[in-house]
């Protein structure tokens, strides 16, 4: 149960977001209109005349109540703000996950099966570009073609069900790219083994070895990637969701910047912390799930 | 040391990622005397220019020679990717080795600390950073440099878990060598490959990272010629400007593409046990 300490780590980081604002935290928490009466308001109601480790605790009591605080912006409870927000990040994550999980593993699967052999050039050259182009390029490079010249693809929001696949896609590459690399050597090595040679002895025919017998073990260490990837994928999402105005958490904490809107970067941040946190915890589970010989005491 | 070049020379793409991560740093080195025009002097009615032989890669809204600015953007670039991985490998190194060798309290300190670190997706944490600070090239130094150095703490520390029970270890310890000195000479010298080619990628993924933020406005700041930042220029203009995005966006995969193809080279050369 690591997750607690970590949990409360990530709390005590989002925390001092607030205390590491250069100048007065209660100005930058009422906006720069607030009158003198709100700041003062605001610098009671957070108890920001308090020693830190009683704002700290405090901070905690609030979270234990669901409470994100208010939006400096919008007046909006955070929590509100962010659950609206939320369906659509999801959505983007997973349709990048589930294509570059299917991109990675298929470039992978046949690099490996050709090693040396020009397939194996060509796939792990494809990984070497995806691996190495910006994503927002590749987003950029998709909207001309797609949108523009082609008028295939709406340009931005979120209004068709198209409107996923341009971002999803530009998202996914560079993952798709580290999981065909995983891919490649996991297989490899597993390729190896003595129980491949006893399927293929007792007749197997080689298509049921390599996807059967070999990809289900090397997909263990891809599974782990799958869930460290959420991560950078969230992170990407910022990018990606303000390019193509992707009406998801990331666009959300994006403007929230540009507003200094605290209330909402603070409650972003510690959601995809959160998520990020759950989804590895999620993938351990996996893990012991598809390698019986891993258990957790 | 010689000898890993030769090697590193001889494999097509060892020698192609070389060859690319050169001409970035001799680019970063000679930028004044490459570059043709100022870059950063707005000329309004040279604005939206094409690519021609008076600008190699057009100009931009504001009538800025983007060829120069990218040239120059490459100062920004290796600034970016050498300091945060320098600071990135220090303070890696320096509690990896830490955490190895003194064990016990010591060592589940800095895991537990590497453990909230690494809950953070990196770029959030660069986010975060800037979101406080405000955006310029240092606090993205500084956010990219201290959320890498779990990457390095965690490689220190796995190599000298087994490299301290070695004879040699303890030859050095019975001898009445301190921690300090079996650390830097006995434990330090193990982990300089895999240092060198985890920093290899990590300055791709600096470069990486400090572009994006910077294209949407969260890093280096936009007068300022950072690739990122040139590209943002070009937003609003991707149908009738397309080489404001597109030059500076490729000299980005080229040297990424560089430092990336450099690490696995090095990876083939100094330590053919890592492959992944």
């Amino acid at each position: 149960m690591l997750a607690i300490p970590v949990l409360l780590g990530v709390s005590v980081g989002v925390f001092l977001m607030i205390a590491f604002i250069p100048g007065d935290p209660a100005t930058a928490l009422a906006g720069d209109t607030a009158s003198p009466d709100a700041v003062a308001r605001i610098r009671v109601e957070l108890g920001l005349d308090q020693p830190l480790p009683v704002q700290y605790l405090r901070f905690l009591e609030r979270l234990a109540h669901g409470s994100l605080g208010t939006s400096i912006r919008t007046h909006r409870d955070v929590t509100v703000e962010i659950l609206d927000r939320l369906p659509y990040t999801l959505e983007l994550a997973l349709v990048a996950v589930l294509f570059s999980t299917t991109l990675g593993v298929s470039l992978g699967v046949i690099a490996a099966v050709n090693r040396g052999r020009a397939a194996d050039l060509v796939t792990m050259g494809i990984a070497m570009v995806g691996l190495s182009v910006p994503t927002f390029f590749l987003a950029l490079i998709g909207i001309v073609v797609f949108s523009l010249k082609l008028h295939w693809l709406p340009v931005t929001g979120a209004a068709t069900i198209a409107s996923v696949i341009l971002p999803a896609v530009s998202l996914s590459l560079h993952s798709a790219a580290v999981k065909a690399r995983i891919t490649r050597s996991s297989m490899l090595e597993i390729l190896g083994q003595d129980y491949l040679r006893t399927a293929r002895a007792k007749g197997l025919r080689e298509e049921a070895v390599i996807w059967r017998h070999a990809l289900r073990n090397a997909l263990i260490p891809v599974s782990t990637i799958v869930g460290l990837q959420f991560g950078s994928l969230l992170g990407g999402a910022f990018i990606i969701e303000t390019i193509f105005g992707w009406p998801g958490v990331g666009l959300l904490a994006v403007q929230a910047i540009f507003n200094r809107d605290f209330p909402v970067i603070q409650g972003t941040v510690l959601l995809v912390a959160v998520a990020y946190l759950v989804t590895n915890l999620v993938v351990d589970l996996l893990y012991a799930w598809l390698d019986p010989r891993i258990r957790y005491a | 040391m010689r000898d890993t070049v030769r090697r590193l020379i001889r494999s097509p793409f060892g020698a192609a990622g070389l060859a690319l991560f050169g001409t970035l740093l001799l680019t970063a080195l000679f930028a004044p005397l490459i570059a043709t025009h100022d870059p950063i002097a707005l000329v309004p009615r040279d604005a939206l220019q094409g690519p021609s032989s008076a600008h190699l890669f057009g100009t931009d809204d504001l009538g800025r020679d983007v060829f120069s600015r990218v040239i120059w953007g490459s100062r920004l670039a290796v600034r970016l990717g050498v300091l945060s991985v320098l600071i990135a490998a220090s303070g890696g190194i320096v509690l990896g080795l830490l955490a190895g060798y003194y064990g016990r309290w010591v060592d589940n300190l800095i895991s537990r600390m590497l453990e909230v670190v690494l809950a953070f997706p990196g770029i959030l944490f660069a986010i975060a950073i800037v979101a406080i600070l405000g955006p310029s090239l240092d606090n993205l130094i500084v956010a990219l440099g201290l959320f890498g150095w779990p990457g390095y703490a965690r490689l220190v520390r796995g190599s000298v878990l087994s490299a301290k029970q070695r004879e040699y270890v303890e030859a050095a310890r019975a001898m009445g060598a301190t921690g300090a000195r079996i650390m830097t000479r006995h434990l330090l010298p193990n982990v300089v490959a895999p240092v060198i080619i985890l920093s290899a990628t990590r300055f791709g993924g600096a470069l990486l990272a400090g572009s994006g933020l910077s294209f949407i406005g969260l890093g280096v700041p936009i007068p300022q010629p950072e690739w990122g930042a040139i590209m943002a220029t070009g937003r609003e203009y991707l149908d009738a400007a397309w080489w404001v995005f597109a030059f500076p966006g490729g000299i980005i995969f080229f040297a990424v593409l560089g430092v990336n193809l450099l690490g696995d080279g090095l990876r083939d050369v100094l330590d053919p046990r890592l492959r992944v």
